[in-house]
């Protein structure tokens, strides 16, 4: 066939290229929260200081590590709607089983872990061997989490959490270099996300979700166990919300909306980090930037003096917005 | 050849003006000239076959002529006046009707909701059923198809051969002068197309026009009145089929000498010890497999669509398994029960449909090549961009052995052209480090050149060992590239035939005729008794 | 063959023909086993009139929207937004009506409009700004929910007595919110099955390429859609204001109206990715959940125990179809 004829170009054309080339690869989320986080730094200086941004991260963080879970059922072509409910059911379990006794704290951890593991199992044996889409089957587990738990505690909050199981979510670490008080949510968050990062970029597995959200029959036909994979993506997810759900227990109250909207909140976070819904595409770095510009987001308002509601009318615009841009930039691609 | 040439040539070919006309049509698209100044007439009540390599431009000149494509230069002319369709849906309504190789119904829909869809006769917005249904009765009527196919019968219920024909019976609905056909018989069995025979005859018949694109020759001048060879997007020729040879057709479409197409066949020197040995192996789809392969050769597996070929691949990759037989890798009793349990034993499976089944679309080039690689690694594994601890450039080299033409192993395989994917496929189970490999129509839908190229590898691939058996529809494929021929019929091997053997021996076999072999001197062929077609 | 296999096929072939979803045969198996359990458990009473009734009239509310939702889901899309514009119905009926048997018509067609033009949002945002229908939806149900809370916190006006003749009054033995979903099922059914609409909503949902390439306006079809499944809501809504008297901001999150419609349509048989389905089907999946939702009743379960096993049922019940399906889900 006739080739396109092209002429060489220049070598200040070539740099300034790669440049421009770099910088539109960036992703949008990027530039958007740095935009957000100055927005709000404008209107509360003590935003832009060192205990100002870590007071901000620790509130973020729990979100931050529900994103990253979700991302994981989304890069394999899933939803997990059941996070929200978890993060209750952690809270409001945890309160009965510990009971104002520090030594059943940890216990009390494990256990809820262990439930973790056992609900990701559920739902992923339902889509990985059953079949149902995900949608319906952690919807399904989402009515059962909220009976379960309501069931068990009696409909009201009862018990009590103790300190060392709230350290997680409100403690600091003392004499820290260079900060002095460092919140332990962001350690953690810290931790979940490295951990999510080289799971996700550096290991088989990470690769294997991609490909199994992008075309389960050809992964399945290059020999990925595709079951499998599923299966361990709504497990991870699973997992994340318990230490959410731990975060949040720490940090705020008992209440029975503990989790309430967390799912959506964090399926929103994980779309405007790139993340599609149809599967095989997402960065956990970029989730991560998702979720503190979602929370910034929400603080940009407080702070701007829009009355509780309306952060649900403004959340609904941006996920519409950062849906509709990402569909906009993909078709441009093409 | 200036305009009033061409008229004047038509007219002196065959009397009556043409139906569809196109003149000096030019179609460019980024980076590549897709069809270069063609002009080509159809003429009412002829079957005009276009042929062509891929890329050639055939498919593209026939989405312009629906109104798919507009052309950058040049000119259409449908029943005598010029046009210009901006919408596929305009070019039906006015008589000239597309029928896609992937059709273009809905499964869950009645045939007669499918043929009307969209024009459903109605009054104030309510669709009148009977209607419906008697208007689609009559049109099946048309083909002679009332007796098997029923307007309310829904269309998933139909096989193949019988969805083809609601997608005529649409055409016909829409009073089409010019029907235009995409590989019609790819995946028609050879019963289903002599119905087919007949039916564009009673078309003809009509005064229908019909244009199809085809790469099997062999019906091609079955059915063709005139033949249209296009190559690199320009015209080469349009002949009578009566006057010509296929082996003249394909040198008009390749401009080279058909002996070089295939690599040699293996000597027995090559040809080693047995790998793989299936003895009365059978599952839902397949009974009665007895297969040997040996390193070194090339099995080609022939048969017509639903003999069972590639439902053999399956079973053997472990996708849909054996139920029961023994089944021997390495003179191990090893029973297959999934790809991955194939792959670990050294099997590779390059399947038919490479978009549904081979690629990753949203993936970069190396992640697919190293997909099969690291399927077999523990799932914890750190991941190499571009290959293994053991072989850090596993992807450049694989790539510039099967030749794959990318600026960058991080582009995204969806944005590659169909023989690079095909290509990359093909990597990806080189890098498995397969010894086994199984084929299924490696070549289909690729070029000439990119064919030879690849069959080039089939054949490299048994020199260093390995043992192939490959699937294809193409007699001469079959025959150019096989050590040994098995032939397959009804879900059964009904047959084996030599290297070299005759187009004419493996079609007998594969119709279900198989040679008397009672007394070599007396051999006469006998119809085995036939059993219901399986859909 | 023997007659024992004739007459099972031909009666195979009989039930085949009269095209019943086959979730009836599970909405019934569902009524036997609690009836059976009813009686070795409790009082024995499910198959007293005034329960079965009640079956049915926990039904109508959601029903009528499930039958909305049916339609957007064949057209292989989904409302998330149905829950918030139920609430946003009843908070505004209540308000605007403030008691004045006068101020209802004006009211109730302007909750309409305002529905309507829920549904067309929703569709141009699908359409236009090509945003996934879960995503869309899901946004602008948080708008509603959003603009709701901030102006209402709590119950608001009340509607006129006369209007609660909706939700309790009967014409002869039967309960107008009866006749209501009756006359829904009706019109879904008709639309679905009977007009040209339908037709190429059926095509839209199964194939879009398909629907395209036949000259069908994909865009119109699916904002049509979205605007009768609001109006739906609206109904919904309506019914359910009439019931409680007066509206609060959160009647339909509180009701779980959005997945719950979702899941009575799945379990009908309508399949998420379009195509296929009908009213039928839903109606059986209302049906069950009422029917669940009584024996529980009956058996005296607690409230949050009934939650888990809703859960559980909606998951078996879908997986008993899809397990036999050779797709992958996601």
């Amino acid at each position: 066939m006739a080739q396109a004829t092209t002429t060489s170009p220049t070598r200040e054309e070539t740099v300034l290229t790669r440049l421009w080339g770099w910088i539109r690869r960036i992703p949008p989320i990027f530039p958007v929260l740095i935009v957000i986080f100055l927005a709000v730094g404008y209107l509360n200086p003590n935003f832009l200081t060192t205990p100002g941004a870590l007071a901000f991260l620790r509130r973020a963080a729990p979100l931050a590590i529900l994103a990253i879970g979700q991302l994981f059922v989304i890069a394999s072509g899933g939803l997990d709607l059941s996070v929200g409910s978890l993060v209750t059911f952690v809270v409001i379990g945890s309160a009965l089983l510990i009971d104002n006794d520090p030594n059943k704290a940890m216990p009390a951890i494990l256990i809820m872990l262990g439930i973790g593991v056992l609900v990701g199992l559920i739902n992923g044996i339902a889509v990985a061997y059953f079949k149902i889409p995900s949608l319906i089957a952690t919807l399904g587990m989402l009515l059962m989490l909220k009976g379960a738990g309501l069931y068990w505690t009696g409909g009201a909050p009862r018990g009590y959490l103790t300190d060392n199981f709230r350290f997680f979510g409100r403690g600091f670490i003392e004499n820290f270099p260079l900060v002095e008080r460092f919140p332990v949510p962001v350690l953690i968050l810290l931790a979940v996300g490295i951990a999510a990062y080289v799971i996700f970029h550096m290991t088989n597995l990470g690769r294997s979700i991609l490909a199994v959200g992008d075309n389960p029959t050809a992964s399945r036909l290059s020999g990925i166990h595709v079951r499998k994979v599923r299966i361990i993506a709504f497990i991870l997810s699973s997992v994340f919300a318990i230490i959410a759900g731990i975060m949040v227990g720490g940090f705020g109250g008992v209440t029975i909306i503990a989790g309430d909207g967390l799912e959506l909140q964090a399926i929103s976070a994980a779309v405007l980090g790139g993340a599609v819904l149809l599967g095989g595409r997402g960065s956990v770095p970029n989730v991560i930037a998702g979720a503190l510009t979602l929370e910034a987001l929400f603080n940009l308002l407080n702070l701007l003096g829009l009355p509780k509601p309306l952060r649900d009318a403004v959340q609904g615009l941006i996920i519409i917005g950062a849906v509709a841009y990402t569909a906009l930039a993909a078709r441009r691609r093409k | 050849m200036t305009d009033e040439a061409q008229i004047a040539k038509t007219e002196t070919v065959a009397g009556p003006q043409p139906v569809l006309e196109v003149r000096h049509i030019t179609k460019r698209f980024p980076g590549v000239l897709a069809l270069d100044d063609v002009s080509i007439q159809i003429l009412p009540g002829e079957v005009h076959a276009v042929v062509g390599e891929n890329g050639a431009g055939k498919s593209t000149l026939m989405k312009i002529m629906v109104g798919a494509y507009t052309p950058d230069q040049g000119t259409i002319w449908f029943q005598g006046e010029k046009i210009s369709f901006a919408h596929p849906i305009q070019a039906q309504r006015a008589g000239l009707s597309i029928i896609y190789q992937e059709f273009n119904l809905l499964p869950e829909r009645t045939v007669a909701q499918n043929i009307y869809l969209g024009r459903e006769p109605a009054r104030l917005g309510l669709v009148d059923t009977q209607q419906l249904n008697q208007q689609a009765a009559d049109v099946l009527k048309e083909l002679g198809a009332e007796t098997f196919i029923s307007p309310t019968a829904p269309l998933n219920t139909l096989s193949v051969a019988e969805q083809q024909m609601v997608e005529i019976a649409k055409a016909i609905s829409f009073d089409s002068k010019v029907l235009i056909m995409d590989e019609p018989t790819a995946a028609l069995t050879v019963t289903e197309v002599n119905i087919l025979k007949d039916l564009v005859n009673r078309l003809k018949a009509r005064g229908l026009a019909i244009v199809f694109i085809s790469h099997r020759l062999i019906e091609v001048f079955d059915l063709a009145d005139r033949i249209t060879v296009l190559k690199d997007g320009r015209l080469v020729d349009t002949v009578q089929a009566s006057t010509v040879r296929p082996s003249k057709i394909v040198h008009m479409m390749v401009g080279r000498e058909i002996e070089h197409y295939f690599p040699p066949l293996a000597t027995p020197e090559e040809i080693g010890p047995v790998v793989l040995r299936i003895k009365n192996a059978a599952n839902k789809f397949l009974n009665d497999i007895n297969l040997e392969l040996r390193t070194g050769e090339i099995v080609g597996v022939a048969g017509l669509q639903g003999s069972g070929r590639t439902e053999l691949a399956q079973a053997l990759f472990g996708v849909n398994p054996f139920r029961t037989g023994e089944m021997e890798l390495n003179g191990v009793q090893v029973p297959i029960r999934s790809p991955g349990q194939a792959i670990r034993k050294g099997m590779g499976f390059v399947t038919e449909d490479r978009k549904a089944e081979g690629i990753l679309p949203n993936q970069p080039v190396n992640d697919n090549i190293m997909l099969t690689v690291r399927s077999m690694q523990a799932l914890l594994t750190r991941v190499l961009r571009n290959g293994t601890r053991r072989d850090p450039h596993l992807v450049p080299a694989l790539a510039k052995k099967v030749d794959v033409r990318v600026s960058s192993f991080g582009r995204e395989l969806q944005y590659l052209s169909g023989g690079n994917q095909q290509k990359v496929v093909l990597a990806k189970w080189l890098a498995s480090g397969a010894k086994v490999f199984i084929f299924d129509e490696p070549t289909r839908g690729i070029d000439v050149e990119a064919k030879a190229s690849i069959h080039e590898m089939i054949r490299d691939l048994t020199r260093q060992g390995a043992a192939v058996l490959m699937i294809s529809s193409e007699l001469p494929e079959i025959i150019g590239m096989s050590d040994r021929i098995v032939v397959m019929w009804d879900g059964t091997i009904i047959g084996e035939l030599p290297a070299g053997s005759k187009e004419s021996e493996i079609m007998l076999m594969a119709t279900g005729q198989v040679a008397v072999a009672e007394d070599s001197q007396h051999e006469s062929a006998a119809p085995v008794e036939a059993r219901e077609e399986k859909a | 063959m023997t007659t024992t296999t004739v007459t099972a096929n031909g009666l195979k072939k009989t039930i085949q023909s009269l095209r019943i979803p086959p979730v009836y045969f599970f909405m019934l198996a569902i009524f036997v086993l609690g009836v059976i359990l009813d009686q070795i458990f409790a009082r024995g009473q499910m198959l007293t009139p005034s329960i079965l009734v009640n079956i049915i009239i926990r039904s109508v509310a959601l029903g009528i929207v499930a039958i909305g939702q049916t339609v957007v889901m064949i057209g292989a899309s989904i409302d998330l937004s149905v829950a918030y514009t139920i609430s946003l119905t009843a908070v505004l009926s209540s308000f605007l009506m403030q008691g004045d048997p006068a101020r209802v018509p004006m009211t109730v067609a302007l909750v309409f409009l305002i529905g309507a033009v829920v549904g067309l949002v929703n569709g141009l945002i699908i359409t236009k700004l090509k945003v996934n229908p879960f995503i869309a939806t899901l946004g602008t149900g948080l708008v509603i929910k959003g603009a709701l809370n901030a102006t209402f916190s709590n119950f608001a006006g009340e509607v006129p007595a006369s209007f609660q003749t909706l939700g309790y009054g009967t014409i002869g033995p039967v309960p107008i919110s009866v006749i209501i979903l009756v006359g829904v099922a009706v019109a879904g059914w008709f639309i679905l099955s009977r007009t040209k609409f339908g037709a190429h909503l059926y095509g839209v949902g199964g194939n879009q390429e398909v629907a395209r390439l036949s000259g069908l306006r994909t865009d119109r079809v699916i904002i049509v859609a979205h605007i009768i499944c609001s109006l739906t809501a609206v109904l919904t809504g309506l019914f359910v204001v009439s019931r409680l008297r007066s509206g609060a901001p959160w009647i339909g999150p509180d009701g779980v109206y959005d997945l719950e419609s979702i899941a009575a349509t799945v379990v009908g048989g309508t399949a998420l990715s379009g195509g296929r389905g009908g009213v039928a089907g839903t109606i059986a999946g209302v049906l069950i959940f009422g029917v669940l939702d009584t024996i529980f009743n009956q058996l005296g379960m607690d409230t949050f125990l009934k939650s888990v096993l809703r859960g559980a049922v909606i998951i078996l019940a879908v997986a008993s179809y899809t397990i036999r399906s050779k797709r992958e889900a996601a």
